[in-house]
Parts: C-alpha cells; structure tokens; sequence
C-alpha cells in the first residue's frame, strides 16, 4: 500500500519525524485500536487516534449523551444531547478523518461479552469510569493476551499505566483485590482539561505500541496532580506472586467464575 | 531514612501499614513497590520499613 496524496499532506507533520514516518503511518493505518468508554478519557484518546490516522478505532459504551457530559467530554457537541455517545463519537471521527472506519459497541461491558469485543483488536484503551469495569479489561486483556492502557481521573489528579502481556505487571498485581466504593467523578467532580492530559497520554501509548518507538510505561505508573502539577513517574515493577490472575496461583481462570468482582452494585 | 517517591522519610520502623494510615493514601487503591518489587497487599501489615529502603507509592483513581 502507498500513501495516497491526501494522506501524504494529512500525516506530514508524522511523515518528518523520524520515529515514525512512511513505516509508522502505514502500521496506524493498518491498526485496530479499541477504545472503551466514550466519555471523558475516551474524548481526548479517540480524537487524537482519528486524527492520528489509526484506520480502525472500536468504539463501546452504553450511555446517551447528557448536558452534565459536556464540560469535559469534548468529542460530544450540544447538538447531540440524548443520542447515543457511541453514534455522536463516530459521527465526529468521520467528519476529523473520513480514512478512519469505526465498529461501534452500543452495549454494556460484561463478562459475557468482552472477550469477543475485543478479540479482533490489537490495543485495548480503558477509558471507563469505574474500577470494577476496569479490572474487568484487565482480567480480560491479561486471560486474551491483549495489550492496554489503563487510566483513572477524579477532581484534578489522575495516573495511567499500560500492560503488555510478560513486559510488566497488570493493574491487579499492583492494586490486589477491586477497591468497590470508591468515588467517582459524579460525586466528587473531575475537571475536563485534566482528563485531556490523561487521554491524550493513552493515545500516545497505543500510537507508540502500534508504531514500535519510544518506551511504553509498562511497570511504570504516570502520576498528575493538576493542582499543584506534580507528576511522577513511579517505577511498580516485577512480578507479584500473589496476583489472582497471574501470580503463582491464579484463582482468576475465566471471567464467569469471577463475577462479583465486576459487579458495579455491590 | 526511608526513601519514599524519592523523599527521604522519617519512617523507618513502621510497617507499611501503618505508615499508609498517616497518609491520605487510602490502602486499598494503592500500589506499593518495595526495593524493586511490588509489595503483595497481604504483606502491608508484617512489613516493617527499614533505612535506605527505597520505596514507590502510587494511589490510584477510579474515575474517567
């Protein structure tokens, strides 16, 4: 495949940098990337890979677009308020980038279903807003062999982290069991350009990981304070051998027998 | 001293546990690396930090 002359003007800024160029384009060109939340991370991390050229960008989530969305979760417009966040965001990939196709997901995450969403992907991106959903992608990413960024934002602060099957640990080696009850953004806030540094960071990641450069923070967590703008870089690496999915005795063998973990009600 | 997120602390002989308490770390979103490995949650309690100990802390959030 040669690039044709729209896209060789559309990716120029890519084109001159070294790490990337005609090689890197045609892998994101060629890439399938899922993104699971279409929220706040989800409106930095899917613009940015439409933008970037990622030729297939998966999309899930299950809400409808609401106006209290719209202070931070920038893909959605006010004109499409009550429709479904997974059309709305489509809609705005089409009109940055048309080369970009888009699979949308219009469902709820389950045990039951995401193994098959995100089988045909080759990067995972959650962008989910509660830790049970997240351990759900990570339990599933780590059974599929997948590769994915994780990230999290409440009120001004948030971290990311990326898990690359045998490169480093997974979200449950580091935090143990799913932290239920914890608070989310409806209750305590979260403010919007907050959760754009974090999505743009798991965009970078999944451009990174697609085009081979750079290093992924894989056994690293990034850290940001946006109050006081302290971030850091914190090095959680090696194994835990007390991991339920993959320490020495994994109790975590498929998502079904494992269901109360995900449970969002308890 | 112990060195936590690259501070020196004064925090040598308590546990790991006890030293989360006095901060605003809630334990059961943290993730603690302990001289190069990650510290198993179940050893917070019988870990007792010593000087030089070069210690990684990150609490972690929820939201997106």
């Amino acid at each position: 495949m040669e690039l044709s002359e729209d896209q060789t003007e559309r990716y120029a800024r890519h084109l001159v940098l070294q790490e990337i160029g005609e090689t890197g384009q045609k892998k994101l060109i060629n890439s399938k990337v899922l993104v699971i939340g279409a929220g706040g991370l989800g409106s930095a991390a899917i613009m940015y890979l439409a933008a970037a050229g990622v030729g297939t960008i998966g999309i899930v989530d299950y809400d409808k677009v609401s106006l209290s969305n719209l202070q931070r979760q920038i893909i959605h417009n006010n004109s499409d308020k009550n429709l479904n966040k997974t059309s709305s965001a489509a809609k705005k990939v089409h009109a940055l980038n048309p080369d970009v196709k888009t699979i949308i997901f219009n469902e709820h995450l389950t045990p039951d279903n995401i193994m098959d969403i995100i089988r045909d992907f080759e990067f995972i991106i959650d962008c989910t807003d509660r830790f049970e959903t997240k351990f759900l992608i990570n339990d599933a990413c780590v059974i599929a062999g997948k590769p994915y960024s994780h990230a999290g934002v409440i009120r001004f602060e948030g971290q990311a982290m990326t898990y690359v099957p045998k490169k480093g640990p997974c979200l449950r080696c580091m935090i143990g069991d799913v932290p239920h009850n914890s608070p989310v953004c409806s209750e305590v806030g979260v403010l919007g350009a907050v959760v754009g540094v974090l999505g743009s960071i798991q965009a970078l990641e999944a451009i990174k990981y697609i085009v081979g450069t750079g290093e992924l923070m894989c056994g690293r967590v990034f850290s940001f304070n946006g109050l006081s703008m302290q971030t850091r870089l914190h090095r959680i690496s090696g194994s835990n051998p007390e991991c339920k999915i993959c320490g020495v005795k994994p109790t975590i063998i498929n998502l079904n027998g494992n269901r109360k973990d995900y449970d969002i009600s308890c | 001293m112990v060195i936590i997120n690259g501070n020196a602390v004064d925090a040598a002989g308590k546990t790991v546990s006890q030293y989360i308490l006095q901060t605003d770390y809630n334990i059961s979103r943290v993730a603690i690396e302990l001289n190069g490995d990650i510290l198993p949650k179940s050893q917070y309690d019988s870990t007792i930090l010593n000087d030089n100990d070069v210690v990684e802390i990150v609490g972690f959030v929820g939201g997106g």
